[in-house]
């Protein structure tokens, strides 16, 4: 078998490309009216990198929500990061601080393309999880001086992303387990976003696989 | 310091180790068989969840809209066995031009 390379990774996220730099346009136009100015919207996506949250974050600051309520919501959408993490946490070769820092480019898409094979890839997510990384990044800069770009709504970027999820998880639905999982996490998510804040459905579909194998 | 840049820096924080909970924390350690177990099933059960968020999630709420039409070609595509990058284009364009339609 061909080993899995750094450039796979990229390869593999070069087709998302378009994505993390007119999302981070969007999240850079908006951190400034939220007033975390420039350096504060791209210290934000740097450190943070995480679209969901740091749209939240600042969407409440924007409408005078308080630090509070932006820092617990974000917070919530970011906690799917813990079974995230864990679930690729033997990956990661070295010392622990090359792991540290290479564990900032998990994300929810370089995870998602690192396990396409069946088993997690640890180059194929650092090489996705870099470019997600610096277009983001880059996307957000852009942003602050230049404003949105391109509504991504309007090309059905937001449309992308079910799909991509659901492709990747078609693979995984080979074992009786997984497919009961998957099942689960899908009516809890269903359920519960009417009444929880974001974030919390998905990381309770993965509290409920944590109860379902207990038995 | 700002409030902006207070939640700046909570946020990253935050984030940072939540990321970093697996390689960092628990790293190539053993784990019990019964948490290898769970491990297995996270990634179907995540990426459902993912799939529910992305496509009626909303602000505390279900909102059925064109991405589910674009879900719905998604399915198509993947039955006829499409690629990763046609799947998801077929996703994004059904969206698309519904939204133009509407």
């Amino acid at each position: 078998m061909k080993p899995v390379r750094f450039r796979d990774g990229v390869r593999a996220a070069l087709p998302l490309a378009l994505a993390p730099i007119l999302f981070g346009a969007s999240f850079g136009l908006l951190a400034g009216d939220a007033g975390m100015g420039r350096v504060g919207a791209i210290v934000m996506s740097a450190t943070t990198f995480a679209g969901s949250a740091q749209f939240a974050a600042a969407s409440i600051l924007d409408s005078g929500g308080g630090a509070a309520a932006a820092v617990v919501a974000a917070a919530l959408l970011n906690a799917r990061y813990v079974p995230i993490s864990v679930s690729v946490a033997s990956i990661f070769p070295g010392s622990w601080w090359r792991r540290l820092l290479e564990s900032q480019l998990i994300v929810d898409e370089s995870w998602a393309l690192a396990g396409r094979a069946g088993r997690f890839d640890h180059p194929v997510l650092v090489g996705a999880g870099l470019l997600f990384y610096v277009l983001w990044v880059s996307g957000t800069a852009l942003g602050t001086v230049a404003g949105d770009l391109l509504d991504p709504n309007a090309i059905g970027l937001d449309a992308a992303f079910p799909a991509l999820f659901l492709a990747l998880l078609v693979p995984y639905l080979r074992s009786r387990r997984a497919v009961a999982a998957a099942l689960a996490a899908t009516v809890i998510t269903f359920v519960l976003i009417p009444f929880t804040p974001a974030g919390v459905p998905v990381v309770a579909a993965s509290v409920a696989c944590l109860l379902g194998i207990r038995r | 310091m700002s409030i902006a840049w207070m939640v700046v820096v909570l946020v990253g924080v935050l984030t940072i180790l939540f990321k970093a909970s697996g390689p960092v924390f628990i790293g190539r350690k053993r784990l019990p068989p019964r948490l290898l177990a769970l491990v297995e099933v996270l990634a179907p059960a995540m990426l459902a969840a993912l799939v529910v968020t992305q496509a009626v999630g909303g602000d505390r709420r279900l909102v059925y809209d064109e991405r589910l039409l674009g879900l719905a070609a998604a399915v198509v595509a993947l039955r006829l066995r499409a690629p990763l990058l046609a799947v998801m284009v077929v996703a994004a364009a059904t969206a698309a031009v519904a939204r133009l339609l509407r």
